[in-house]
């Protein structure tokens, strides 16, 4: 197969300022299709400001983005998530005034063909989409097991259950890359370990490729096929996760920040 | 009993069943009305009533929905009652339930393009330019004796009275069903809306419009979509309030104190409800009424009229005051509350245990 020499995404020498402060220099590194890549540092080292760049909320300085073989220096938020860009937040950024099923159908949008008139009036097309994507949501609801929880208000949900519907609504529209910024964050041990499972049948089945942030280095050496270190801005180390484990420099960069290095 | 999250209760959508039951005997009630009240209570207080809930429903589209905060109501509502007018001066032969949904499309057009800077600032800045459609209509509908047909009070009514397919609906009665037809179906197509994706496209802005571009919704044109759909509605209640309550019209009638009252009636009731514009329109408009009433019961003959009128009034500010602090969101949820403790009571008692329902999947 000729496409599967091209990776899913290329970083390639993008920078990028944050109100005068150099957030990434010149950073470049490849994900291959259907890999997990995890990318790791300490925090301010600009992973979020990354993920933000490669869907579209940040404009790189300088530098481009190859997503399936097409070159971007900057793309729209909704163009990315049109291109199959799929996003978890750091901070849960769910709406809050919906219920969880309506969040993430709110996810399935950019598969919406029905007109405006169509809803209003009921016609059949757009009764026909509101059911096809009820059932959609539901199965990945029953995914991450939140079935019980579809009608709740999404507000009143514990953190760690906030944080899978978030992971719902961003896998629901189908991405080919999954950008996923610490999903397993203010989770317990036992919510790590099924959310960690659910990452790999998501890379497993659904054939996705995960760009992924976390802390957890015991999880990301578990999980990851490839791993990023970036510290300041700058790439530290890019490889599979036995080299990055006994690279000096990733030891040197951990050691006096304020992340342990998890077992 | 197992314990069970109040607010997690309040919410899911409830049983249909439920709902069935309180539209059928709502419907019942409202189309038995015209036989049971006076000409009085019809004229000057059930159709004013729906048109405000009307209004109140439009705003809450853009504003409640969508998150999109407007001071333009009274605009919107001034397209659509001079466009009816215009178009039923000068194209006599158009009914008048085309004249009132042309009315409606000319306004549902006019509202995205004073919507447009949505697509760039927000919040409080917004109101600057939903302010000025208020006062650049203000101005073109007087300046302009086109709009009025050059008549010397610059008011606009209609002269050959309300029509409805043949049916005359000049009288009270007519005026009624004209009303509340309009406004049933006007609220049922919002409903339908918000509960399909615009909807949530809508509700997803509001939430959190970062997010939204990024999972996928399109922002712009979900933003425009509410400022059309919103003043679309507003521009038919604009018609009715000129054409169906007041009789005749002029631009005061739509001057800003009518886009404040709009926006109150929907924080009042409660933004982002269906129902919470008829809540918020029940509130401004019929508790003036009871405290009127009650005040003339009381002291009537006793205190000089004016003065009597003043208090009242300082009463009903002070009633939103103290209400708004209790329920900041509004008499929607006060409602849902309510409704909550009630399902709560009933589950704890063990002899009206068959009345729990699981919540459908």
């Amino acid at each position: 197969m000729s496409t599967s020499a091209t990776p899913a995404l290329e970083i390639k020498n993008v920078s990028l300022s944050l109100r005068g402060v150099k957030a990434i220099s010149d950073l470049s590194f490849q994900v291959e299709k259907q890999e997990i890549c995890a990318l790791i540092g300490p925090n301010g080292a600009g992973k979020s400001s990354l993920l933000n760049i490669i869907n579209g909320v940040y404009i790189p300085d300088g530098g481009e983005i190859v997503f399936e073989g097409e070159r971007f220096q900057r793309m729209q938020p909704i163009e990315a998530a049109r291109r199959g860009i799929g996003r978890g937040f750091q901070n849960n950024a769910l709406f809050s005034g919906m219920s969880v099923i309506d969040n993430v159908i709110a996810g399935l949008s950019r598969h919406s063909h029905v007109t405006l008139v169509e809803e209003m009036f009921r016609l059949p097309r757009a009764l026909r989409e509101e059911r096809d994507f009820r059932e959609r949501a539901g199965a990945v609801l029953h995914l991450f097991d939140l079935d019980k929880h579809a009608r709740t208000p999404v507000g009143t949900l514990p953190y760690g259950v906030q944080k899978k519907v978030e992971m719902a609504r961003a896998v629901v529209g189908e991405p080919k890359l999954l950008l996923l910024d610490e999903p397993l964050a203010g989770m317990n041990a036992g919510e790590k370990k099924e959310i960690a499972a659910v990452i790999q049948r998501l890379n497993a089945e659904l054939k996705l490729t995960i760009v992924l942030i976390e802390h957890d280095v015991g999880i990301v050496l578990k999980l990851a096929h490839h791993v990023v270190v970036l510290d300041y801005g700058r790439k530290l180390a890019d490889g599979p996760p036995e080299t990055i484990r006994d690279n000096p420099d990733v030891i040197a960069a951990y050691i006096g920040s304020e992340h342990a290095v998890a077992a | 009993m197992a314990e069970f999250d109040l607010r997690a209760i309040a919410e899911p959508v409830d049983p249909i069943g439920l709902k069935a039951v309180g539209l059928v005997s709502v419907a019942a009630l409202v189309l038995a009305a015209p036989f049971l009240a006076s000409e009085y209570w019809i004229n000057a207080i059930i159709v004013p009533f729906l048109i405000l809930s009307l209004s109140g429903l439009g705003l809450n589209l853009v504003t409640g929905y969508a998150g999109q905060l407007s001071l333009g109501a009274g605009a919107f509502m001034m397209v659509g009652a001079y466009a009816t007018f215009a178009l039923q001066l000068r194209v006599p032969e158009l009914p008048l339930p085309l004249a009132l949904i042309a009315a409606g499309l000319i306004s549902g057009v006019v509202g995205p393009v004073f919507g447009l800077p949505s697509t760039r600032i927000k919040g409080f800045y917004l109101i600057v330019s939903t302010l000025a459609a208020q006062f650049f209509f203000e101005w073109l509908f007087l300046k302009f004796p086109w709009f009025y047909n050059g008549n010397s009070s610059a008011t606009i009514a209609l002269s050959r009275g309300l029509s409805f397919f043949g049916l005359n609906a000049n009288g009270a009665h007519g005026r009624d069903y004209l009303t509340l037809g309009i406004v049933a179906l006007l609220t049922w197509l919002s409903f339908n809306l918000i509960r399909s994706q615009t909807g949530r496209n809508w509700m997803a802005i509001r939430d959190m419009d970062t997010a939204a571009a990024v999972i996928g919704v399109p922002v712009l044109r979900a933003k425009l979509q509410a400022f059309a759909v919103s003043s679309f509605i507003l521009g038919i209640a604009g018609a009715l309030w000129a054409l169906a309550y007041l009789g005749s019209a002029s631009v005061q009638s739509f001057g800003l104190h009518r886009s404040y009252q709009i926006l109150f009636i929907i924080i009042i009731g409660g933004l982002g409800t269906i129902r919470g514009a008829y809540l918020g329109a029940a509130f401004v408009s019929l508790l003036p009424l009871a405290l009127d009433w009650l005040f003339q019961y009381l002291f009537s003959g006793q205190v000089d009229a004016g003065l009597l009128q003043n208090i009242e009034k300082a009463i009903f500010g002070i009633l939103i005051i103290w209400f708004l602090i209790r329920e900041p969101e509004g008499l929607s949820r006060l409602l849902a509350l309510r409704r909550t403790a009630a399902v709560a009571f009933f589950l704890r008692n063990p002899f009206l245990h068959f009345l729990k329902q699981e919540p459908e999947p």
